[in-house]
C-alpha cells in the first residue's frame, strides 16, 4: 500500500489525466461512428435494414411490376452476399461488400401501387409506418411517382422512383427525398431528334397523338420542341383519352392530313393499341409530301413491345437501357437475372436493381442510414459499371444523367426477347439541360 | 367528305362489336330476365380462346444447342413449332389463319361456359332483385378476369391478321374516286361483314327454326309455353349458351384489332349496357340498331372539326345521346311497354 502511494508523482497524475481526457473526448466518436444525434424514422438500430418495394402487382402494369420485383429480390440477394454478385462486381466506385448494408442484413417488404396514386400512397405509408421500411422504391407511372415522392418528403423517407418519364418528376415536382434513375421526356426528345433528322430529313410534318395526362403532355412538348428545332413542322396534336382502346377515329384524320410523320405519345396498352391500329390502317404503306409516312414511338419498353408484336418492327424510339448492351455491367446483370429467371431483364428491372445497389452504396459511403446524410451521399454522385456508362445523380434536381439509347424495333429478331436493336447510344452531353428550366424546389434535408 | 365516310366506317366497325355484345346481353335479358354484368367477360374469354388456340398451334419443340449459349450462360434453346414440323407449309397456313380458325374452339368452349355459368350460378338469382343480379354477375366478371390474368398475364396478347387480309383496301378507287382517299383496313371490313353475318344468323335462327319460335314464344309468355308441356327453362339455358357464343366469337375476331388483355371485357361492358338501354331493354333489333348508331355517333364526334368546336365531346357523346334518347323515348329506340318497368 505504501509502495503504491510512493509511485504516484505529479508527472504521472498529469499524464494519466491527459490520457483520460483524450480518451473521454475521443471515445464517443469511436463508439458512435455512423450514428447521428438525431433520431430518425425506422432506424433499425442494428437490426435488419428493411427496404419497401412499391410496385404495381395488380392492374395494367402488373407484368412490369413483377419484373421490378424480380430485380429487387435479386438486388437484395446480392447485397446480402448470395448469388454471383451481379453488378456488385462491376460497380465503380463501390463500397459494397456483400454483407448487407453497414453490416446489417437487408430484408424487404412489398406494396401494390395498382398504378393508382391513392393506392400507391397508401401502400407506401403502410410500409413506412407499419413495416419499418427505410426507403420506398419502384413504380411504373409518373403520376404515382410524383404522388409517392411527395409523401416520402413529408415522412422523411427516401424515395427512389421506378419507371417514370415525365419531366415533372425531377422538374416542378422534384423533392429532396426523391431520386430518379430513369431518363425523362426531355432527354428522349434530345436524343431522338438528331436520329430522326438523319433517318427522315429536316423537312417533315409531324402529327401527334398524345395520351391526355401529365406524362403525355410533357412528352409531346419535348418531342415537338426537339423536332421543330430541326426544322420540322407540327401539323396537329390530338389528345386521346387514356385507355381509349380503339384509336381508329383518331387515326383516320391523319390519312389525308398532309403529315408525313406520326408521333405516338402513348405508353403501355395505349401504345400497343394505337401502334397496332396505325399499322393496320396502312399508314406506313402510304406517302405524303412525296415521302413515306413514318411512325415514331418516343418511349419504348421491351415488355410493351411484346404486346405490339410484329408491328414494332422498324419503329424508332428511345429506351433507358436494353439487355443487349455489351458492357460489363449489363452483361453481369443479364447473366444473374437470366440464370435466376430464365429470360432477360426489362429496363424497369434494370432501373430498380441499380437503384437498390446505389442506395446501399450511398449508406456505406455516408457511414449511416440517417436519410439526410444518405441524400447528401447520393447528390452529385458519379459512378460507372452499372450498364449505362459514366452516370451522375445531379445534385440540383436528383435527375440521373447518362447516355440515352435510341432504339428501333428489330426487323430480324433472334428470339422472343430480341425485340429492340440499339441504333445509337446518345452521349449524356447531348441530353443534358439546365436544372432550372423545369422549375420546382427540392425542399429541406431535415423534415 | 372522305373524312366523314372514314369515320362512318369506323363507327360501323366499332358498332359491330357493340351490337354483337349487346345482342347476347339482350338475349339473356329477354329470355331469363337477368341483367348479366359478366357478359363483357364472355367477350374477353372469347378473345382468349383465340390466344389459346394460337398458343396450341405454335407449341414448339425445344432443343438445347450443344454449341451456342444464351446471354446468361445456359444452353441456347432452338424452337420449332410442331405444326410446322408435322404439316410443313400447311402448318404455316394453319398458324397464319389461327384467328378465324379459333372460332372452332370458341364455339364449344363458350357454349359450355355459358351453360355452366347459367346452371351453376345465375339460375339461383332469377327471382332475386335486379340489383342482386348485377352485383353477383359483376363479381363473377371480376373473378373471370383475374383467372385470365393469372394464366395470361396483364400485358396485351397480339394476334396476327392472316396475310391475305393485311393492309388497307382502297375503297375510294373501287368506286371511281381518286386513289388513297378512302382506304380502310381489310380486317376491319372483314369484322364488319362478320358481325352483320352473325346478327343475321341469330335473327334467322330465332325466326326460321322451331327452336327459335319456341324461344320467342317463351320470351312473350313463359307460363303459357310451359303449360304446353315444353321445357322452356332448358331452351332458355341453351339460349344463354348461344348468347355466350355470340359474345365469344365477337371477341375472337376482334383480337387482331385490339390485342386482348384481361380488362377487355370491362372496357366494353359499360358502353354495351348503354347500347342495350338505348336500344330498349329486351329488344334484339333495338340492340343492333343502337350498337351501330352509337358507334357511328362516337366516331363522328371524334372528328377534328367537331372537337375544335366542342373539345372533349368524343368522350361524352355516347352518354349525351343516351340521355337525350331516354328523355324523348324512355323505353329506348325499340323498347316495348312493360319490360323492366315494375
Amino acid at each position: 500500500m505504501s509502495d503504491q502511494k510512493k509511485n504516484i508523482s505529479r508527472r504521472k497524475v498529469i499524464k494519466t489525466g491527459a490520457a483520460g481526457l483524450v480518451t473521454a473526448g475521443v471515445a464517443p466518436m469511436v463508439f458512435t461512428k455512423g450514428a447521428w444525434a438525431q433520431e430518425f424514422r425506422n432506424d433499425p438500430k442494428g437490426g435488419d435494414v428493411v427496404l419497401g418495394f412499391n410496385v404495381p402487382q395488380t392492374g395494367p402494369y402488373s407484368d412490369e411490376g413483377a419484373d421490378e420485383l424480380r430485380a429487387y429480390t435479386l438486388a437484395v440477394k446480392h447485397l446480402n452476399g448470395e448469388g454471383d454478385g451481379g453488378m456488385l462486381n462491376t460497380m465503380q466506385p463501390s463500397n459494397l461488400k456483400g454483407n448487407g448494408i453497414l453490416g446489417q442484413k437487408v430484408t424487404y417488404v412489398t406494396g401494390d401501387t395498382q398504378t393508382k396514386s391513392d393506392a400507391a400512397r397508401d401502400s407506401a405509408r403502410r410500409m413506412i409506418e407499419r413495416d419499418g421500411a427505410l426507403i420506398i422504391t419502384g413504380g411504373s407511372s409518373s403520376g404515382v411517382a410524383v404522388a409517392v415522392q411527395a409523401l416520402c418528403q413529408e415522412m422523411g423517407t427516401i424515395f427512389m422512383a421506378g419507371l417514370t418519364h415525365s419531366n415533372d418528376t425531377t422538374g416542378k415536382d422534384k423533392k429532396r427525398y426523391g431520386f430518379r434513375h430513369f431518363f425523362n421526356a426531355y432527354m428522349s426528345g434530345a436524343a431522338l431528334a438528331p436520329v430522326l433528322s438523319a433517318e427522315y430529313g429536316n423537312e417533315r410534318v409531324a402529327y401527334h397523338l398524345t395520351a391526355d395526362y401529365n406524362w403525355g403532355w410533357t412528352q409531346q412538348e419535348s418531342i415537338q420542341n426537339a423536332t421543330e428545332a430541326l426544322g420540322w413542322k407540327t401539323e396537329k396534336n390530338v389528345l386521346t383519352p387514356v385507355g381509349a382502346g380503339d384509336f381508329s377515329q383518331y387515326i383516320t384524320p391523319i390519312l389525308n392530313s398532309g403529315a408525313d410523320v406520326v408521333v405516338l405519345n402513348h405508353y403501355g396498352k395505349d401504345m400497343v393499341n394505337s401502334l397496332t391500329q396505325a399499322i393496320q390502317f396502312g399508314l406506313r404503306d402510304r406517302q405524303a409530301n412525296g415521302k413515306n409516312i413514318e411512325i415514331v414511338v418516343p418511349l419504348f419498353s421491351r415488355l410493351m413491345a411484346q404486346g405490339a408484336g410484329e408491328n414494332i418492327k422498324g419503329i424508332l424510339g428511345t429506351s433507358n437501357w436494353n439487355w443487349s448492351l455489351e458492357n460489363a455491367g449489363s452483361a453481369a446483370f443479364v447473366k444473374s437475372f437470366g440464370a435466376e429467371y430464365g429470360f432477360p431483364p426489362s429496363q424497369a428491372a434494370h432501373t430498380c436493381y441499380v437503384q437498390t445497389l446505389l442506395y446501399a452504396d450511398a449508406c456505406e459511403r455516408a457511414g449511416t442510414l440517417y436519410p439526410p446524410e444518405v441524400i447528401k451521399a447520393l447528390e452529385g454522385h458519379t459512378f460507372d459499371g452499372m450498364g449505362n456508362g459514366p452516370t451522375e445523380y445531379r445534385a440540383e434536381d436528383h435527375q440521373c444523367f447518362k447516355d440515352v439509347l435510341v432504339v428501333r424495333g428489330n426487323q430480324n429478331p433472334t428470339s422472343q426477347f430480341d425485340l429492340l436493336e440499339v441504333v445509337q447510344e446518345v452521349p449524356r452531353s447531348q441530353v443534358e439541360y439546365d436544372a432550372s428550366i423545369f422549375g420546382g424546389e427540392l425542399g429541406p434535408y431535415e423534415v | 367528305m372522305d373524312a366523314v365516310i372514314l369515320q362512318v366506317l369506323n363507327g360501323l366497325d366499332k358498332g359491330g362489336a357493340y351490337a354483337l355484345i349487346a345482342l347476347g346481353l339482350t338475349l339473356v335479358f329477354g329470355t331469363l330476365g337477368v341483367v348479366n354484368f359478366a357478359h363483357g367477360a364472355l367477350f374477353m374469354i372469347g378473345a382468349f380462346c383465340a390466344v389459346t388456340f394460337r398458343k396450341i398451334l405454335t407449341l414448339e419443340q425445344v432443343v438445347l444447342s450443344e454449341t451456342e449459349l444464351s446471354p446468361w450462360g445456359t444452353p441456347l434453346e432452338i424452337r420449332t413449332p410442331f405444326a410446322q414440323q408435322w404439316f410443313g407449309d400447311f402448318g404455316n397456313v394453319l398458324i397464319d389463319y389461327s384467328v378465324p380458325l379459333s372460332i372452332l374452339l370458341a364455339i364449344p368452349v363458350m357454349l359450355l361456359i355459358g351453360i355452366v355459368m347459367e346452371r351453376g350460378l345465375i339460375k339461383h338469382f332469377y327471382k332475386r332483385p335486379h340489383a342482386e343480379q348485377i352485383l353477383v354477375t359483376f363479381g363473377l366478371a371480376i373473378v373471370l378476369q383475374e383467372i385470365v390474368k393469372a394464366f395470361f398475364g396483364a400485358n396485351p396478347n397480339p394476334q396476327p391478321i392472316p396475310q391475305v387480309f393485311l393492309g388497307a383496301a382502297d375503297l375510294g378507287a373501287m368506286v371511281g374516286m381518286a386513289e388513297h382517299v378512302i382506304t380502310y383496313p381489310k380486317w376491319r371490313l372483314v369484322y364488319l361483314f362478320f358481325s352483320l353475318g352473325v346478327v343475321a344468323a341469330v335473327f334467322a335462327f330465332l325466326r326460321f327454326t322451331t327452336f327459335g319460335m319456341v324461344v320467342r314464344a317463351g320470351m312473350s309468355d313463359r307460363e303459357t309455353v310451359s303449360m304446353l308441356g315444353i321445357n322452356i327453362d332448358k331452351r332458355f339455358t341453351i339460349m344463354f349458351g348461344i348468347a355466350a357464343i355470340v359474345a365469344g366469337v365477337a371477341g375472337v375476331m376482334y383480337t387482331p384489332i385490339l390485342p386482348p388483355d384481361y380488362t377487355l371485357g370491362m372496357d366494353f361492358l359499360v358502353l354495351t349496357f348503354i347500347v342495350v338501354v338505348v336500344g330498349g331493354m329486351g329488344s334484339l333489333p333495338g340492340a343492333v340498331l343502337a350498337g351501330f348508331t352509337l358507334g357511328v355517333v362516337q366516331s363522328l364526334a371524334s372528328m377534328t372539326q367537331v372537337k375544335d368546336i366542342i373539345p372533349g365531346i368524343d368522350q361524352i357523346i355516347i352518354y349525351l345521346v343516351a340521355v337525350v334518347i331516354l328523355l324523348v323515348r324512355p323505353r329506348g329506340l325499340l323498347g316495348k311497354r312493360g319490360v323492366m318497368e315494375n
